[in-house]
This record gives C-alpha cells, structure tokens and sequence, in this order.
C-alpha cells in the first residue's frame, strides 16, 4: 500500500512502440521512451509534427500497447483502458447528435451513474466551464472555444486523476486559446490531476508546464527535460514577457529546432 | 509607442443598408425565387400534358399505344369510382402497400442489424463479404419466380422479393457508415466509459444514420419494385396485377393509370422519410445565406 502511494503517476520505462504500414513494412514511432509524471505535476511534451508524441498518449490510455518496455500507471502495469485517465483530443470529439449537456453527461452515464445525478453533476461542470446558458445547444451551434470548453467539462466530469492531453488547443485561434489556458489551469489546480500535454507549441508548453519534454524528431526518444520554476499561479496573457519566460523559450527552442529541421529536411527529400 | 493606435472614424451611413431593410429585402427576393421555381414546375408539367394530349388527338402518336392524358384520369376516375375488372381499386392499391411496408421494413432493420454488426466485427465482415456480392450480383428480379413457386401466389413470395431489394442497399449502407465512424469519437467514448454494447448504441450507430437514411429514402422505392414484380409473376391482387391484365387487354391507359398511381404513392413516401429524417437531424447544422 505504502508503494502504491508513493508510486508516480504515470511511468514509461524504456518503451518502444511499432506499427506495420499498409505495405507490410514495420515503422518505429517511438523507441527507448522513458518519461516520470509525478503525481498532480503538469508536464508538457513537445516535438516536431508527426514525431510520435500522440503515440506515447495512447499507451498510457491502453488503447494501444507497448511493443517493448513498460507503460505503469499509478505503479501499476496498464491493463486496458483506465477509468482513472481523462483524455481531451486534438480534433472535435464531441458527440454532434447530442445536446451539449448530454455530451457532458455522457461519461458518468457509461459508468452507471443515475440520470438525475449525471444531469446535476453535468449542470454543475458546465458552470464552471461557463456555458450554463447553453445546456440545449448542439456542437455545431457554438464556436471552437465553446466546444472545447464542453470537452473539458465532458472530461473533468468523471474526476480524472490523470489527464491527457493531445493538441487540444491548436485549432483555436490565438486569442481564444489564452483564454483556454487559464481555464484550464484553474480547472487543473481545482482537480489536483497528473497532466501530460503534448503540443507543438512551445509557448504553449512552457506557460503551462512544471516540466518541458523535448523529444527527437521520428522515431521519437527523449532529448531532454527541462524543469520550468515560474511562480504559480501564472497568468498565461502576461506570463510570455517575463524575462525569465523568454530565457526559457531561448535555450529550449535552440534545442528543440535542431529536430524540427531534421524533421523538415526529411519530409522534404 | 502608447500613442501608436490609430483612431479610425466610422464612414457615413449609406440608406438601404441598416438590418431591417436587408432583411426585409431578402425575404422579398426568396419569396420570389420561390414563386418562380413553382410557376416554372407548373408550367413544364402543363406543356408537357397539353403536348400529349394534342399529339395523341392529332395523331401523331398512336393512342392506342401511348393513351392521352385525359384517358388516363378517365380511367383513373372510373377505378375510384367504379372499381376496377378486378375489384375495388382500393383493396388493390392495400395489397401492394401491404407487400412493400412489409419488405421495407423487414428489409431496412436486417440490412441494419447485419450491417453494424459486420461493420463491427472485421473477422466476420471479411468471410462473409464474398457471399455479400455473389448474392447481391444476381438481379433481384429473377428471384421472382422462384419466390413464387417456393412461397405461393400470395403476400409471402411479393414480401421477399420487396425483402431482398431493400436489403442489400441498406445493408451497404449501414456498413460503410459504421466504417466511417469517427475514430477520436470511438476513442473519446472509450475513455469516457462506454462498453462495446454502449459504444455501438450510443455513437456508432448515430453517427451512420445519415449514411442508413440515404438509403431508406431509395429502398421504399425499391420496396414497391419488388412487390410490383412480384405480382407481375403471379398474383391474385394488387397494381402489378392491374398492369398486367392492362397490358393483356392491351389498355395503355389502364397501364397509365397504375404507374400514376404508383407515382403518387412513391412520392408520398419520400415526403414522409424526409419529414421523419429532418425531425431525427435537428443536430446538424443548417447553411447561413449570403445577403446578396
């Protein structure tokens, strides 16, 4: 027992992850991986595009599984999906044909919660996330940030201890995605959850993050972990023009563009 | 720098530009375009029986052979009014509706049902997909007189034959509508909760409903197909078999009149799938217009 709480929250230990192409032909997208999220720490993964970082998500959730190596989760081996993960996607997820309160009562409905009470939580969720007048919306009838703010209420609803999050806010403009930021950094410091943030956006990533992952362009390993020391609570609009936030973006995207111009010079032969 | 903005006045109004009166404008303009898209159906359904009738009355076409529009509604009016050789034209028009819901219905829930599962389940799609298209290649129709012989004169052989047209179209529909299922969706339900069962009732499902609607509004066509065909083969009742005694008394506008009547039914049909399929989609998203 004594272990169990102790142990980190999600642990990859030497991981290796292959998939076969139409062709027959084995492709590594990720080799060696080896990555510690402590628990309620907030890491943030950043690569250049199409380096494997999705893939790493995907292992911790058990829709996929390792080809070599260990993916632990509270310091258990991953059997399966875990109802103790949150995941929020890049693309739209939502379920279109379903109200936005009924998008937000959609997990705790799965797991066998009453109606009555997956609508309380859900009205509670959907306040805090601002959208109380929209309850009777569809999907398609709020804007991008809108949605989003419903994937988050629709996440955080089941109370996840680990989150993930894969590019959830790269198809938001600039503007709404500040907004999301601190949304989501209240939310996250009201949950206490284990955050892996993957994103190409190295901004993004060190606004938000205790610790920046920088990994190789594909197949993807660790390059190096950076440890972000800016003082919470952080106000992300204002945060990119503290000094020390730029000392930050300076050494790591030195870092980081060497395998973005890898990436980039093998896309383009 | 602080002083770097701009300050930009806001031009003059121009009249005939404020909301309402654009509003107003394009309500005018889609009422017109209404009337027009009406006026010009009108018209072309009117040429084209006024150009029947003249040419059958002149002769320039045989009515023996093409009939004239008056005829048919003359035919059509002695049907309802009179009833036909056969008996009542209601009782007729009963049979074949009777044989056509049947075969659509039965046919659109196991093209549904066999189409998610296999969908599902890509180990069973794959033994199975081969009997799938040797079975859908042989042409419906001459399954007929085989339904016929196995299932008798009446209802049972006219339901199967309707059965096996609407199937196949549904079935391949349902199919690829699971298949294009969104994968972060079926991924999102997962974490979220859901159990195989719930994922195929609660996403997979409706999310290949747009593709499974696409094919009802066909298949009810089809529907009537083989229920027509099949009375054609061999029945006692029904418009398929009012179209064959036509045909053998030569009546081309007993013939007229059945399609007509065919026509109306059809139609009806379609209108009813629409309505239902609006009401079931009330989440999709409806196009803005451009003003002008």
């Amino acid at each position: 027992m004594a272990v169990e709480m102790t142990a980190p929250a999600i642990e990859l230990i030497n991981v290796s992850r292959r998939f076969l192409t139409p062709t027959g032909k084995s492709l590594t997208a990720i080799r060696d991986f080896t990555m510690t999220v402590e628990r309620g720490e907030f890491v943030a993964v950043v690569g250049p595009t199409g380096c494997g970082k999705s893939t790493t998500l995907n292992l911790v959730t058990g829709l996929a599984s390792p080809s070599a190596g260990e993916v632990r989760v509270m310091g258990a081996p991953v059997k399966g999906i875990d109802p103790r993960i949150g995941f929020v996607f890049q693309t739209d997820a939502l379920f279109p044909w379903r109200t936005v309160i009924e998008n937000v009562m959609a997990g705790p409905l799965f797991r066998g919660r009453a109606k009555q009470e997956a609508i309380a939580a859900a009205r509670d969720w959907l306040a805090r996330v601002g959208l109380a007048r929209f309850e009777q919306h569809y999907p398609h009838q709020l804007s991008g940030g809108m949605r989003k703010r419903v994937a988050l209420a629709q996440t955080f609803i089941n109370g996840p201890e680990i989150l993930l999050m894969d590019e959830p806010f790269s198809a938001l403009d600039v503007q709404t995605r500040v907004l999301m930021h601190e949304e989501l950094l209240r939310l996250w410091s009201e949950a206490k959850a284990s955050v892996v943030f993957v994103t190409h956006d190295l901004e993004e990533a060190i606004a938000l993050a205790d610790k920046v992952y920088v990994l190789t362009a594909g197949p993807a390993t660790v390059k190096s972990v950076y440890k972000i020391d800016l003082p919470r609570p952080r106000v992300v609009a204002d945060i990119r023009y503290e000094q020390s936030f730029i000392d930050y973006s300076r050494t790591i995207w030195a870092d980081l563009k060497e395998e973005v111009e890898t990436s980039y010079a093998r896309a383009a032969a | 720098m602080t002083d770097a903005a701009i300050d930009i006045r806001a031009g003059s109004f121009k009249p005939g530009t404020s909301d309402a009166e654009i509003e107003a404008a394009a309500a005018k303009a889609a009422q017109h375009r209404r009337r027009t898209v009406t006026f010009w159906r009108l018209a072309i359904l009117i040429v084209f029986l006024v150009a029947w009738e003249v040419a059958g009355r002149m002769a320039w076409i045989d009515p023996f052979f093409y009939a004239t529009p008056s005829a048919i509604a003359q035919r059509l009016y002695e049907w309802t009014t009179e009833g036909t050789s056969e008996g009542p034209l209601w009782y007729h028009l009963y049979v074949t509706m009777e044989e056509s819901v049947l075969g659509f219905v039965t046919g659109s829930v196991a093209g549904i049902v066999i189409g998610v599962a296999l969908g599902r389940n890509r180990m069973a799609a794959d033994i199975f997909s081969i009997y799938i298209k040797v079975i859908n290649s042989i042409p419906r129709v001459v399954l007929a007189p085989i339904f016929i012989m196995i299932l008798g004169l009446g209802l049972a052989s006219k339901v199967a034959l309707a059965f096996v047209m609407v199937f196949f179209v549904v079935f391949h529909n349902a199919f690829q509508g699971v298949r294009e299922a969104d994968r972060s969706m079926i991924a999102n339900a997962r974490i979220l909760g859901a159990s195989d069962w719930q994922l195929t009732r609660s996403v997979i499902v409706p999310s290949a409903m747009s593709w499974i609607f696409a094919s009802l509004h066909v298949s009810f066509g089809f529907a009537i197909i083989g229920a027509i065909v099949g009375e054609f083969v061999g029945s006692r009742y029904g418009i398929g078999l009012l179209i064959n005694i036509a045909k053998g008394s030569f009546d081309a506008a007993g013939m007229y009149a059945a399609i007509v009547i065919i026509m109306v039914v059809a139609l009806g049909a379609e209108y009813l799938m629409t309505m239902v399929e609006n009401r079931l989609a009330k989440w999709r998203p409806q196009p803005l217009h451009e003003t002008q």
